[in-house]
């Protein structure tokens, strides 16, 4: 144990350095002595006492850890309810509890609750999608919200200038995106790895400023704003409708309530999050789902058995993009306004985290992950100062503790008649 | 049914074949031996247009291979056992197979797997299983098995036998046998010369990008030169 004393003493110098600009604390001399600035006597002792724990963690993990692996009892549960819970037919029967679910909560829930259990949609649309290009093809795409970006300025111009609605202009918005996915797939795909990683994130940057930029047309960093809101077959949620419209609590004749809109919102993410659902796992049980994950595991494999790379590549890369469009024109129908800021790296940097939290290529993964992901800032908000902080320390406990993801990747299997 | 004239391949300035000349007929055994460096790989990975041929011609069933694609080449009843198996380790056998017989007509798809797991009864036993946990040995029976999927009439293996057990070896060269009974022609490129001159009809001996020798098995097993340089005395 000797041999642990010093790391764990630099462990626990390390905490008490760490601390500083965790706590924002300051430095300043005076006259030659050094004073700490901006704590309290309480922050000191909350620093103290992390270093002293630091130290002892250091010390003794060895043992602990391996007094865990000699006690069976805990691991082996939950490694069992795990791969129970990432079996293809359980997670099929979750997925059929979690619809009915979701359908029917939001008429008994608030206002506020729905409107982020929109928001959770939207990133489980854009988790989806990316899961494609990373979790099963295997292409680390940092630029996703490239593509995001694509759909909802897409629906914004359309109907800023051209008066689309949202249902019209959601296939263009899926279009275009798939487009942009195709264009920019074609020369970057002879990349791999950190080189594609690199490209894809100057992408997502490029069309951030581009936005920024042409302000004639996007108008600039304001952004486009007065979109127009999703119609029921017609019918507009607003309390007044325009000229030779109907709105919808007149035509069924209730009470205006501004939760109807919401919860229409809501269930067009549902209905969207379903069509992206059973548009992946249908292509996930055809040939060119394999394909994807052939690629992944040895491309030069594939092309000894006759396959085209680059096509498949470019396949999965747009299908992708294509459900960042949809996704991204129902984010500007849904806030109504579309600015360049809501899609900096940091939003391809989350959607990335929830793919890789959920563990690569799992849907239900993806689900949870996002959940996840949005729901604990939004309920941490007194720590919202914190908040990045927080990201790290799940990212690397994750690491740790399940790096194959919370809901990793059971294939479907192929099957044979006999 | 296949034939190199005159095939150069150069690695940019490096030229790894010279004028290479070999011919492989229907129903054959063919095989190329060489040291490390010798240009064995080079030449099979031309064949599959990766790299492409500097110069000279490669007919495959009268019809030029040069300048072709591979995915294209890929997809002319030619099938290639890639050097180091690399099956698609995070995928079972069963999905491996699959993917070899991507191309596969739907009709013939399952006729071919029946096959295949006829040939190798290890891989019917685990089909569920992720190929990358299995042994070397039967990594290599299922890259064989999924290159037999494409249903080929060639069949290219570029040492079967790397890193495996003697007794292993002695499998797999059976099993080639056994496909060459079944109308398929082989072409062996081998380190193991000793192994597969003893199965070859015709062998080829090369070195730094030239043939020096080729023969029958038995001619090129007996002479002295190559019991001295490939099969240590």
């Amino acid at each position: 144990m000797t041999h642990r004393i010093r790391p764990a003493f630099f462990s626990a110098l390390l905490v008490i350095a760490l601390s500083v600009p965790v706590f924002g604390l300051k430095l300043t001399t005076e006259g030659i002595a050094l004073i700490v600035e901006g704590a309290t006597a309480s922050t000191y002792w909350i620093i103290a006492a992390c270093a002293v724990g630091m130290f002892f963690w250091t010390l003794f993990h060895e043992r602990l850890a391996a007094g865990w692996a000699a006690s069976p009892n805990l691991p082996r549960i939950l490694a069992g309810a795990g791969s129970f819970l990432t079996l293809p037919s359980t997670q099929r029967w979750i997925i059929c509890t979690l619809i009915v679910v979701a359908l029917v909560w939001p008429f008994f829930g608030s206002r506020g609750a729905v409107d982020i259990a929109t928001l959770i949609l939207i990133y489980v649309m854009l988790g989806l999608g990316l899961n494609i290009v990373v979790g099963l093809a295997g292409l680390l795409d940092l630029g996703y919200v490239g593509f995001y970006a694509v759909g909802a300025y897409t629906y914004a111009l359309l109907s800023e200038y051209f008066g689309f609605g949202f249902w019209s202009a959601l296939p263009i918005a899926g279009a275009m995106a798939a487009l942009f996915g195709f264009l920019l797939g074609f020369p970057v795909l002879r990349l791999r790895g950190d080189y594609l990683a690199i490209v894809t994130l100057g992408f997502g940057e490029i069309i951030r400023i581009l936005l920024r930029n042409m302000t004639d047309i996007t108008g600039g960093p304001n952004g486009i704003s007065g979109i127009e809101k999703p119609t029921l077959f017609g019918l507009s949620f607003d309390r007044r409708a325009e000229e030779g419209m109907q709105t919808f609590h007149q035509f069924f004749g209730l009470e205006y309530e501004s939760i109807h809109k919401v919860i229409f919102l809501y269930l067009i993410a549902v209905l969207l999050v379903l069509l992206t659902l059973f548009v992946i796992n249908r292509l996930l049980r055809m040939p060119i789902g394999r394909a994807w994950e052939a690629l992944r595991e040895d491309e030069i494999a594939c092309r000894a058995l006759g396959m085209n790379p680059t096509i498949i590549k470019l396949s999965a890369f747009t299908l992708g993009a294509t459900f960042a469009g949809f996704a991204g024109s129902f984010f500007a129908a849904r806030q109504g306004l579309v600015s360049p800021e809501s899609f900096t790296f940091i939003e391809s940097a989350i959607i990335l985290a929830i793919v890789v939290l959920g563990g690569m290529g799992s849907q239900l993964g993806v689900i949870l992950a996002a959940t996840v992901m949005i729901l604990l800032p939004e309920l941490m908000r007194e720590f919202s100062e914190y908040r990045m902080l927080m990201f790290g320390a799940l990212m690397v406990v994750m690491m740790i503790w399940r790096p194959q993801g919370l809901l990793p990747m059971q294939r479907p299997h192929l099957e044979l008649k006999p | 049914m296949l034939y190199f004239t005159n095939v150069s391949t150069c690695y940019g300035k490096i030229q790894a074949l010279h004028e290479v000349n070999v011919e492989v007929r229907k129903g054959e055994i063919v095989t190329l031996i060489g040291a490390n460096g010798a240009g064995k790989s080079t030449l099979l990975m031309t064949l599959c247009g990766s790299p492409q041929a500097a110069s000279g011609s490669i007919r495959y069933e009268g019809e030029e291979l040069v300048g072709l694609q591979t995915p294209q080449i890929m997809r002319k009843s030619i099938a290639v056992v890639p050097e180091g198996r690399r099956v698609f380790a995070r995928l079972t056998v069963e999905e491996n197979l699959a993917m070899g017989g991507f191309f596969t007509a739907k009709q013939d798809f399952q006729e071919q797997m029946d096959r295949v797991l006829t040939l190798f009864p290890r891989l019917k036993e685990r089909l569920e299983q992720r190929a990358g946990t299995m042994s070397g040995g039967e990594q290599q029976m299922l890259a064989i098995g999924r290159a037999l999927m494409s249903k080929p009439k060639l069949l290219l293996l570029d040492e079967p036998s790397l890193g495996l057990a003697p007794i292993i070896i002695q499998q797999i060269f059976e099993i080639i046998e056994q496909l060459r009974e079944d109308g398929v022609t082989i072409f062996l490129v081998e380190q193991n010369a000793n192994q597969a001159l003893k199965l070859a009809d015709r062998g080829y001996v090369l070195e730094n990008g030239h043939i020096v020798m080729q023969g029958t098995g038995e001619e090129l097993l007996a002479d002295p030169k190559v019991r001295d340089a490939y099969l240590g005395g």
